[in-house]
């Protein structure tokens, strides 16, 4: 109740607390470095990731290669950069795919309710029960791995969670007096749901996705370690950690790069997804 | 001779909202005698719940202060710049309060005799069983009906009207000298609300509790009040007994408030409403604060304040039109 | 009793289901019982009584917000429960409802004119130009600034978010017209211009009006018939002011003396209330009211009193007022 309750406040209260909060300021700021990193990555290193060289294979850190170079001599900063695109584009396409449908199936589940919504809810905690990287694993298995099939896996194990949050919101809101007022001015439920609703929910899901893009980057990166991601020779960060993982004891800097990679991103993501979240839902704001 | 226990001497009471400090209340006095109920009445943003808060030293501190100048005074005590563990032996000891919702005052875990019984132990130092025993009696005082079985019952299995019942015993375990209530039967159904009402008015009458009694409703203050003070815009603009009062309201709000109020006993042809909105406390002209919406507005009254002033016959009035009359 | 009505109710009936869940069954609550009246043309009804008495159910019911179980209800002759989608959708250009929570009632993120313009459009009332200035004429009407149309919510305070309210049930031209508890939310001050408002209009549109309340006093002014709700039935039902002045069934007669009046000297009718409002889930066998009535006999903790006429246009269920058996 009080979370939908706070969406419904003017927008203008959440953005001033988001600003306010120095700590969203970061995340943004990381977040923003990354993207910018993975767009201009040829710009900003032109060495190309692809490029193989017998003779300067497992070279540490130098001014030619900062990052040193790997087991086929390929550059690692070159491929860390070109890497972020891949996972980047593979969390934020897997999120908007899951949030797309799960918010869906959350906003069908609740606005309907009856037997309906307890089917969905019934399958929504099988599919909460199965661990992310297991339920990942059966469907890339399924689907064979491809950068598609990557996203759809990485989707249906994030649906749960943006179907319940769109669920809760959508029995309250369709309870409230200017639902009801839809209703007796003869609005039909479609516009109800689409103009009424979905609206004042909106800000909740997308607090959600901001937090769980996080998830899906290192889903993606788990797969890829185990050899179900992308497939070589495109660089992915859980893919470079894979093949790092091989000289981790000759040449750690191989792995270490793409993990510092990964937790930077994450880390950057969930601040701003807290920062959101503290500004927009009240029962974790400290005025 | 009356005896007084609680007086309020020139509170003024402020918040500070876009960086400035705007006076919520101002220049309250008040005087609350033994077995007196004194009734505030007030639209939303008279600064009557402010009023309550100060004398319970509950203003929040951290945006609220209340001003230089002012007292607080329970019997011979001073409440203003009390410290804030004395302030807790005040509150509960000598002063209780009881809300407009029991249920966010009580605790969803743990039962009705627990919870009446510790604050009887709190306050009274009794030991456990002793305090069970009174937690018992109080119950069955503000007829909790068969109190000795519903006290292993939780607060959400009691209706509301029981709820504010077990507020009252709560408050009335401490034996204190005044009883606060803000607004406590606005969330009743009238029928309820009846009988918590009567049930305030036995209590004060068996322990000469002076009540300070915060609601909106003028047919409430004509049911519970012996006095009355009308709070508009975050000062008394009338103060007299209950029956002077509604018989012969003198200041314009109150009269004004009397004539836009629908009555149940009688016809009262065409409603009066006040027109506009009560003002923020951010835009108070130099002027009486009721004058933009006042019938009766003069030059004088937009541009220069009245004060509270006494007349003869014991009521007091802020006006500047109606104050000069005889 | 004049005109023909408007709307004629007939055995109307909703039952709830609470709690339960996986492997318990839920209790069933009797919201409305058997509910029956009229309202007549260009008048406007009041229905009383305490919360959970099932009067905002049975208002809901009437305009099939809220499924009825049972019954008919005759809005201008047709059954409205037996309308399908598109009869529905124009019935109810003709039957709105004013809510109690003017904060809760208008959707946050649409400004006023989007609010108000909404209806015209999707009944395909109105284009272009034409919407905006039958907005701006609805603004006019109820009091509010011209420059509301672009403002959101927010920005107005509950008195005027309640006009806003009102305009939004009004734009379609209805002819009847639920008011939920329209100004219990309100100041006084606020309350008495939201009153007029209602009053001023029904006049100009020729609306009958189902006025729901637990305000005696609010009821008395502004409705021409009032029916008085207790776990669910109607249990007296009588033109103002007789039913305040003169009321027969002792629970009018409780709500009557409870209600607060600004007269201190009618300070001694209190004690006269007694007990609470019985769980609707388990009401009392018989007539429902009996535990708490001063006046009840041993046949009402058997039989259930119906809701029979006495004098002239009044009616009453209660065996204190009905003909020996």
């Amino acid at each position: 109740m009080s979370a939908t309750t706070a969406s419904l406040e003017p927008a203008r209260g959440w953005t001033h607390r988001f600003r306010a909060n120095p700590t969203s300021w970061i995340g943004v700021a990381i977040i923003v470095a990354v993207i910018l990193a993975a767009v201009f990555a040829s710009w900003i290193w032109p060495l190309d990731p692809l490029e193989q060289s017998v003779v300067d294979r497992l070279m540490g850190p130098s001014p030619e290669h900062p990052l040193g170079t790997d087991s086929y001599g390929r550059d690692v900063l070159a491929r860390l950069l070109h890497a972020a695109r891949i996972s980047l584009l593979i969390g934020v396409l897997s999120i908007a795919l899951a949030m797309a449908v799960g918010s869906a199936i959350g906003i069908a589940a609740g606005y309907l309710g009856g037997w309906f919504d307890a089917a969905v809810t019934s399958l929504l905690d099988v599919l909460l029960s199965f661990p992310t990287l297991l339920l990942g694993l059966m469907v890339v298995a399924m689907l064979g791995p491809s950068i598609e099939n990557l996203v759809i896996a990485i989707a249906i194990t994030e649906l749960a969670p943006f179907a319940r949050v769109a669920r809760a919101p959508t029995i309250s809101l369709k309870s409230r007096d200017f639902v009801e007022a839809g209703r007796a001015l003869g609005f039909s439920d479609l516009r109800l749901v689409v103009v009424h609703i979905i609206p004042n929910l909106l800000s909740e899901v997308v607090v959600v996705a901001s937090l769980w893009l996080a998830t899906a980057i290192r889903t993606e990166a788990s797969l890829s370690f185990i050899g179900l991601g992308v497939k070589p020779p495109t660089p992915t960060w859980g893919g470079m950690i894979r093949e790092g993982f091989e000289n981790i004891l000759d040449a750690p800097w191989l792995a270490v790069a793409p993990g510092v990679a990964i937790m930077v991103t994450v880390l950057g993501l969930n601040l701003l997804g807290d920062g959101l979240r503290d500004a927009i839902d009240p029962k974790v704001r400290r005025d | 001779m009356t005896e007084v226990v609680l007086e309020v001497r020139d509170l003024t009471v402020e918040f500070r909202s876009g960086g400035a400090w705007h006076a919520a209340v101002r220049g309250v006095d008040l005087a609350i005698a033994r077995n007196e109920t004194l009734a505030i009445v007030g639209e939303s943003g008279s600064g009557k719940s402010v009023t309550a808060l100060a004398v319970m030293g509950l203003v929040p501190p951290h945006n609220g202060r209340i001003a230089p100048g002012s007292s607080i005074r329970l019997e011979d005590r001073e409440l203003v710049g009390l410290s804030e563990r004395s302030m807790d032996k005040v509150r509960g000891d000598r002063v209780a309060m009881i809300f407009q919702e029991p249920m966010t005052a009580l605790n969803p875990t743990m039962t009705v005799g627990e919870q009446v019984a510790e604050s009887v132990r709190a306050h009274r130092g009794l030991a456990p069983a002793a305090a069970w025993k009174e937690a018992e009696r109080v119950l069955d005082l503000v007829k909790v009906p068969s109190a000795r079985r519903r006290m292993t019952d939780y607060p959400h299995q009691f209706s509301g009207g029981m709820r504010q019942r077990v507020m009252i015993a709560m408050a009335l375990a401490c034996q204190p000298e005044v009883l606060l209530a803000d607004e406590p039967t606005t969330a009743l159904d009238v029928t309820i609300q009846a009988q918590v009402l009567s049930l305030i008015e036995d209590l004060k009458r068996e322990y000469g509790l002076g009540v300070l009694f915060i609601t909106h409703n003028l047919g409430v203050v004509a049911l519970i009040a012996d006095r009355v003070a009308v709070m508009y815009a975050g000062e008394i603009v009338e103060t007299a007994r209950a029956e002077d009062l509604f018989h012969e309201p003198r200041h314009p709000y109150t009269e004004a408030l009397l004539s836009s109020m629908p009555r149940v006993d009688r016809d009262i042809g065409e409603l009066q409403p006040i027109q506009g909105n009560v003002p923020s406390i951010r835009d108070i002209g130099p002027g009486c604060a009721f004058a933009p919406r006042c019938a009766l507005a003069q030059e004088r009254c937009r541009s220069e304040r009245p004060s509270l002033a006494a007349t003869a016959d014991g009521r007091a009035l802020r006006c500047w039109v109606r104050g000069s009359l005889p | 009793m004049s005109a023909h009505p408007i709307l004629a109710v007939e055995g109307l009936e909703k039952r709830f289901a609470v709690g339960g869940g996986f492997l318990r069954r839920a209790s069933q609550v009797h919201a409305v019982v058997g509910a029956s009246f009229t309202v007549a043309e260009r008048s406007s009804l009041g229905l009383v009584g305490e919360s959970g008495c099932g009067k905002s159910t049975l208002a809901r019911c009437l305009l099939r917000l809220v499924e009825p179980d049972a019954g008919s209800i005759l809005f201008e002759g047709e059954d409205v429960r037996r309308m399908d989608g598109p009869a529905l959708r124009v019935v109810r250009r003709r039957m709105q409802i004013v809510f109690q929570d003017p904060y809760a009632s208008l959707n946050p993120r649409r400004t006023v004119l989007q609010t108000l313009a909404e209806p015209l459009r999707v009944h395909g009332l109105a284009r272009g130009t034409e919407i905006e200035e039958r907005v701006a004429a609805a603004i006019a009407e109820v009091g509010l600034p011209a420059d509301s149309a672009r403002r959101f919510p927010h920005e107005f305070s509950g008195g005027q978010r309640q006009r806003i309210g009102i305009a939004r049930a009004l734009v379609l031209a209805p002819r009847f017209i639920v008011a939920d508890e329209p100004v219990s939310a309100l100041d006084v001050s606020v309350q008495a211009q939201v009153l007029q408002l209602l009053e001023g209009l029904r006049e100009r549109h020729g609306l009958s009006v189902l006025f729901v309340s637990h305000d005696l006093g609010v009821v008395r002014h502004v409705c021409d018939r009032v029916a008085v709700m207790y776990l669910g039935r109607i249990v007296e039902e009588a033109p103002v002011p007789e039913i305040f002045d003169d009321p027969l069934h002792p629970y009018t007669q409780m709500l009557r003396a409870a209600s607060p009046v600004p007269d201190p000297k009618s300070r001694f009718a209190l004690p006269r209330v007694v007990g609470e409002l019985p769980s609707a889930m388990e009401p009392p066998a018989g007539c429902a009211f009996h535990p708490r009535c001063p006046a009840a006999m041993p046949r009402c903790s058997r039989e259930c009193p119906t809701l029979s006429p006495v004098g002239t246009g009044r009616r009453v269920a209660c065996f204190l007022h009905s003909p020996a058996p």
